[in-house]
């Protein structure tokens, strides 16, 4: 079962999470703050990081940063506030999923689930290797490599790598990639999606602004390519 | 006023009129005046010289002795040219009758203009009469003086002579004419004249009216501290003092219940928002006790079991009240997408397992719309929702869009139930928050607030809903939003 780190400072609210999981099954360490948080996570060494975008002195946003430049680490943020712009906020910032509060263990299990899934579909008779450009994907390693260079990619990001570049050039429409990539059963938000190709697009392409492997389709979605 | 509507042109504007009204006056003032003047100044005139002509020539034709009966022939004549000579203001020419007899001081025995009525006149009037009369443009003044005997200190016998002087009144035309020309000259640039000050007091009159009109405009286009200048003291600087005094009423009120306002939406929020986190820790545990219950005692099992269900239906109600103070403090944004509009439906409906016969769909394929895909789906699952729980199975929800002859194509969405139907006095009311449509029902399944969430997602796209009963029986929801298909944006 997975080892979740919960960072949250309200105290009923790390409980219930904590029982709420652990009665799942879960490994739970809970933390308070985000420094402590941070201290944790070296010798907790978990599989997901469950994060509160609300804390006392260093903020989820700030936490997230962090954790980003150092591991790729899985993050659902926690979020008190649906509001757009939190939201958008804590996806800049390397989430790769987030949670409204009040939430229900369920639901809370089900994203936890989908962002440590890996995408299985390697298919047979595809190669384990596929070079795209510059881009090298390791469809059962799990990396990408641009240049020969490796990259560090966020789960949700390589996720959607994977997914794009499964179908070069099929257009896949913002529900679609919610679905397949984030398992969201429901109209969720698409900005989950805007905010995910951004943060890629940094990462591999060599000029953002004009993307050549994850390119926008205006009123359809995004396909791979072509280069 | 907006660009879009024409303005009006009118015929007589308020400036137009003012100045019409002053020229009026002017021209009615300077016309009485010059009018009045002309005729006193004229009739004094030919007064003075037909008084003097009519004595100068009583006193000549009584100073002149005539010895009757009258012999015609040279004497006569030489006597009447005597009389012409001595003719006061001007010389004139004598013409005498007698009888059948004519003679005169001139080339023609008869004169052409004297008037058959002043014949008839000088018969009558021993003390003579004149008349003035014009003839081919030139004014001649006729005297008649019929010769008499005095038989008594008052009682005279016409002698059947009488005497007619014909003067030429030339001089005193010209001097009439000028004095016409003097009245007409005075008025004329006298209206002339008058026309700048009319325009200065129009302006000065409307000035304050079109200060007034823009303020009023943009007291109406929203900017309440809108303010005239007030100048002087007349009724025009009163008007301006009363408008702005009114116009600080109006910000100050205004001002008042939009702070109102926003204390009400901060405090909706804010409760909102605090009832959140500890419902987060009460809902991530209701599956623990939902899965012990089964373990406790009767009494507990149902304690527990109903914490449960409240706590997940408090949390819906929260998560309302939150969407609906982002409505009212406009937090809410659209994020629209192009999406396929029959497949959207069908998610929302697989999503929610409403795929039996309870809902039938007539779902055309190919109709593509900008929408926000959450939106439209909790739009869809709030009226589905509603229909089944509130109507009756089977519940049809049917897409097609209408071309509008002005404006954009609609999408309309429709969603009919099999139930009884809205009662008419509940069908105004279905949209306001918390509306019980049974008084007696204390509680719905819902928050209360579903239909006002939906109501103001259409809004958001600038959609309409509209709630309806059908013929038949069973209630109908049709929403409208503008298809902006081609605008589609990524």
């Amino acid at each position: 079962m997975p080892r979740v780190l919960l960072i949250e400072d309200d105290p009923s609210v790390r409980e219930g999470v904590e029982l709420g999981l652990r009665r799942r099954g879960h490994e739970v360490r809970a933390a308070a703050t985000g420094e402590a948080g941070l201290v944790a996570l070296a010798e907790f060494r978990p599989d997901l990081l469950l994060l509160d975008l609300m804390l006392p002195g260093m903020n989820g946003v700030q936490v997230c940063r962090q954790v980003r430049e150092r591991s790729q680490l899985p993050i659902i943020m926690l979020t008190a506030r649906g509001d757009d712009f939190d939201v958008v906020i804590g996806l800049e910032a390397g989430a790769d999923d987030y949670i409204v509060k009040p939430a229900r263990t369920e639901v809370i299990e089900a994203r936890i689930r989908a962002v440590l899934r890996r995408l299985d579909d390697v298919g047979p008779g595809r190669q384990a290797i596929e070079v795209h450009g510059e881009l090298a994907v390791d469809r059962v390693g799990l990396t990408v490599s641009k240049a020969g260079r490796p990259l560090a990619l966020a789960p949700s990001e390589l996720k959607l790598l994977l997914h794009l570049s499964a179908a070069p050039e099929q257009v896949f429409s913002r529900q679609q990639l919610l679905e397949h990539v984030w398992e969201h059963s429901y109209h969720a938000d698409a900005r989950l999606v805007d905010a995910c190709v951004a943060r890629l697009r940094g990462k591999i392409e060599d000029e953002p602004r004009s993307p050549r492997y994850v390119q926008t389709l205006r009123g359809f979605g995004y396909r791979f390519g072509p280069l | 006023m907006s660009p879009g509507r024409p303005r009006r042109v009118r015929a007589f504007g308020l400036r137009t009129r003012l100045l019409l009204a002053f020229l009026l006056v002017a021209a009615v003032s300077a016309g009485t005046t010059a009018a009045l003047t002309y005729r006193e100044a004229r009739s004094a005139l030919l007064q003075t010289a037909q008084d003097t002509a009519v004595t100068s020539f009583r006193d000549q034709v009584q100073q002149t002795g005539f010895a009757l009966p009258v012999q015609g022939g040279e004497d006569l004549e030489q006597l009447l040219r005597d009389i012409a000579r001595r003719g006061k203001p001007h010389p004139w020419v004598v013409f005498a009758e007698y009888g059948s007899m004519r003679a005169s001081s001139g080339e023609n025995p008869v004169s052409t203009v004297i008037t058959p009525e002043l014949r008839r006149r000088a018969l009558a009037n021993p003390h003579g009469s004149f008349e003035r009369v014009v003839k081919d443009g030139v004014p001649y003044l006729t005297i008649a003086m019929p010769m008499v005997f005095k038989t008594s200190p008052d009682s005279l016998l016409p002698s059947g002579l009488v005497l007619y002087a014909v003067m030429r009144m030339t001089d005193e035309q010209v001097n009439v004419d000028a004095l016409l020309m003097a009245a007409r000259d005075g008025a004329l640039p006298g209206l002339a004249v008058a026309l700048i000050p009319g325009l200065m007091a129009a302006r000065s009159v409307l000035r304050p009216v079109r200060e007034l009109r823009r303020a009023a405009r943009s007291m109406g286009s929203g900017r309440l501290d809108t303010r005239i200048p007030v100048r002087g003291s007349d009724e025009l600087a009163d008007l301006a003092r009363t408008f702005n005094e009114a116009a600080g009423e109006l910000e100050r009120s205004v001002k008042e219940l939009r702070e109102a306002e926003a204390r009400a939406r901060r405090f909706a929020s804010d409760v909102s928002h605090e009832l959140r986190t500890p419902l987060a820790g009460m809902l991530a545990v209701t599956e623990v006790l939902d899965e012990d219950a089964d373990a406790l005692d009767a009494d507990t099992a149902r304690a527990v079991r109903l914490v449960s269900a409240e706590t997940g239906k408090l949390a819906v109600l929260v998560e309302d009240l939150m969407e609906i103070s982002r409505f009212d403090a406009r937090a809410a944004e659209l994020n629209a997408d192009e999406v396929d509009v029959a497949e959207a439906i069908r998610k929302t409906l697989s999503n929610r397992h409403w795929t039996d016969d309870r809902v039938r769909t007539e779902l055309p394929d190919g109709i593509r719309a900008r929408l926000d895909p959450r939106r439209f789906d909790i739009v869809v699952a709030n009226l589905v929702g509603n229909a089944l729980r509130h109507g009756g199975a089977p519940v049809t929800v049917r897409l097609r869009t209408e071309a509008r002859s002005p404006g954009t194509p609609v999408l309309i969405t429709e969603i009919a139930d099999s139930g009884p139907g809205i009662r008419p006095e509940v069908l105004p009311h279905v949209f306001d928050r918390f509306f019980k449509a049974d008084a007696a029902r204390t509680r719905s399944a819902g928050s209360g607030l579903g239909l006002a969430i939906t109501q103001e997602n259409v809004r958001l796209h600038d959609g309409t809903i509209r709630a309806g009963n059908l013929p038949g029986a069973g209630a109908v929801f049709t929403v409208e939003i503008p298809l902006h298909a081609e605008g589609a944006g990524g």
